[in-house]
């Protein structure tokens, strides 16, 4: 199919305007069913963000994190104490956005310097403790000093405003009826279509390759001239800062944020969602994070009115449903795609040979 | 003839175990030097401590007229060395092209803006990548084989694979480990020209070989190692006349 495209570039662009057209009027469509569905979308991209800077690290240079929530922690603390009465600063968020991703890109560094001597599990092991280290500080960082208020978390947090433009007001125009929700959406579809163009970009340079050649052969790369814990650092900093970015938008678009949004399992979360979606595939890795996002919400609205039309009452929660449909797919996964549902080229022939 | 690469008294220990003893020579630019010697006589361990994968306990190198001074393997490369390994260690799921692409890192500057700016000197840059890769495919006789998987190629096409994405880096001095090991006559009587030709073009090679007829045939200086220590050093028609030679590979009772 990819060979038709290249030989028709027409039907190319004809696609990709159809898929444009989809996009911006899914919102609406979607607000149809009830806003919460633009802001679990909303969410959904969020997610998306945050694995493809996962990607990065993971998919990109092999480097197993499992504490990369933190990162996302720093952006979305860094906005919330920059932009809320906490500290009474109302910083507007293309300043602090950049900022957020610096400081989330600086414990990416920080994180990384010591620890990118270690290799696969033991790495695993150190990033997860980190993961944990950050929430632990956002919990704690109360006294004596109140910084992060601690466990009731940061509330009245600014949202995105571009002069009188206010991302989390409705507003009629041109007679649609933009919410709150759906402003912040074509926000994050643009966020998102950035990321998307780094992404491609990197893996199609000499710091890509560079990336790819250290998953291989760390030792030849090494022979080659490449600097790996230069280059495994700039991984890290670079999927770190993705994290900031989307922190940072969690932030504005909640209002309200505590130490509870940024647990292991959120981890766990984004980790599952660039391995079931295909490691090292940009396209597989969003996929992955739609489908992790959005089937939950699917089971949520589904799984209670279906058992209380067939028995009258509810026996399992949806929660449990959800676990056990996830578990599923994960073992289905690892049995039939063990390189994901989309896999990147290189990555597929890594993981099923041999 | 200049001297490219001068060792001097580099020893090393593992332990009790005295794996190099004080051994120097010197490479001379445009030739190729030929490092031979029993299992055990220590080739691989100076091949490692050139390319930085240990660190001399004694004695220093000094190469292209300035002192050599490795503190990581990716600066030998920097420094103008290129190696192959004894057993293929090529990226083996990117193409033979990516491989040889990989081998320009060295030699080339985009960083992580660059490359997502894509700027023009970044587009140049990747382009003149791309165009040295197919031609030093070409120069090992590879360029059919450009989009496939390196670990699809045959033995023999591995071997050379790793020698052009060596020539990639530019280096002034080619260390090759072994390049023949596994080898039928004809793969190795090609690759045998394609390091006559490589050393043509000027750049110095240092071959640690088992093929004694390759050896013999290639080098213009060949140096023997035994239990650690240099006990040889010369033409190949002094080598193999050598008394202390032929009591290390044949054993003392013949000698």
């Amino acid at each position: 199919m990819a060979d038709k495209l290249k030989t028709y570039p027409a039907l190319r662009w004809a696609g990709l305007a159809l898929i444009a057209c989809a996009l911006i009027a899914l919102p609406f469509v979607l607000a149809t069913a009830g806003t919460t569905w633009v802001r679990v979308t909303n969410l959904a991209i969020l997610f998306a963000l945050l694995a493809l800077g996962l990607n990065i690290v993971v998919g990109f240079a092999g480097l197993l994190d499992l504490g990369y929530i933190a990162f996302y922690g720093v952006g979305a603390y860094a906005y919330a104490l920059l932009a809320s009465p906490q500290f009474n600063l109302h910083l507007p968020f293309w300043i602090i956005l950049p900022i957020g991703a610096l400081a989330a890109c600086v414990f990416g560094v920080l994180l990384g310097a010591p620890t990118l001597k270690l290799r696969g599990d033991y790495l695993a092991i150190v990033t997860l403790g980190f993961g944990e280290i950050v929430r632990i500080f956002f919990n704690n960082l109360s006294q004596p000093v109140n910084i992060t208020n601690g466990p009731q978390g940061i509330s009245r947090i600014d949202p995105m405003r571009i002069g009188d433009f206010s991302f989390s007001q409705s507003e009629v125009i041109l007679g649609l009826n933009f919410s709150g929700p759906i402003k912040y959406y074509y926000l994050l579809l643009l966020v998102l279509l950035v990321a998307i163009v780094v992404n491609l970009r990197l893996e199609n340079s000499r710091i890509g390759r560079a990336w790819q050649a250290i998953r291989e052969d760390e030792v030849a790369a090494q022979a080659m001239g490449i600097n790996t814990t230069r280059i495994k650092l700039l991984a890290f900093a670079m999927g770190a800062s993705f994290g900031g970015v989307a922190g940072g938008m969690f932030a504005a678009m909640q209002g309200f944020i505590s130490p509870e949004s940024f647990v292991l399992v959120e981890s766990v979360m984004v980790l599952s969602m660039v391995v079931l979606g295909g490691m090292g595939n940009i396209w597989g890795v969003i996929v992955g994070a739609l489908l992790l996002s959005f089937v939950p919400e699917l089971l949520r609205h589904t799984v209670d009115p279906l058992q209380r039309s067939l028995f009258g009452r509810l026996i399992v929660e949806p929660e449990v449903v959800r676990m056990l449909l996830f578990g599923l797919a994960l073992m289905l996964m690892m049995l039939f795609r063990p390189a994901g549902l989309w896999p990147s080229k290189v990555r597929k022939r890594e993981l099923t040979d041999e | 003839m200049s001297a490219l690469l001068e060792v001097l008294a580099v020893g090393k220990r593992f332990g009790g175990i005295e794996a190099l003893s004080g051994v120097s020579f010197t490479i001379a630019r445009g030739e190729i030097y030929g490092l031979i010697g029993p299992n055990g006589a220590g080739k691989t361990t100076f091949f490692n401590l050139l390319t930085g994968v240990y660190r001399a306990d004694s004695g220093s190198f000094r190469f292209d007229g300035k002192p050599l001074n490795v503190k990581a393997p990716h600066q030998v490369a920097a420094a103008g060395i290129a190696r192959t390994f004894q057993n293929i260690r090529l990226f083996a799921n990117m193409s033979a092209l990516e491989n040889v692409m990989v081998g320009r890192h060295v030699r080339t500057r985009a960083g992580i803006f660059g490359a997502i700016l894509r700027s023009a000197a970044t587009r140049a840059e990747e382009a003149a990548i791309h165009a040295r890769a197919w031609a030093l495919l070409d120069y090992v006789g590879l360029a059919a084989r450009g989009n496939e998987v390196a670990h699809n190629l045959s033995y023999g096409d591995q071997r050379r694979l790793e020698i052009a994405r060596a020539l990639a880096t530019e280096p002034k001095l080619l260390a090759l480990d072994e390049p023949v090991a596994g080898m039928n006559a004809t793969e190795t009587a090609t690759l045998r020209t394609l390091l006559e030709r490589i050393q043509g073009d000027g750049t110095t090679i240092l071959l640690i070989e088992h093929d004694m007829k390759l050896v013999m045939g290639l080098c213009d200086r060949i140096l023997v190692l035994d239990y650690g220590r240099k006990i040889a050093e010369g033409t190949p028609a002094l080598v193999r006349s050598d008394a202390a030679v032929i009591e290390a590979y044949l054993g003392g009772e013949l000698a």
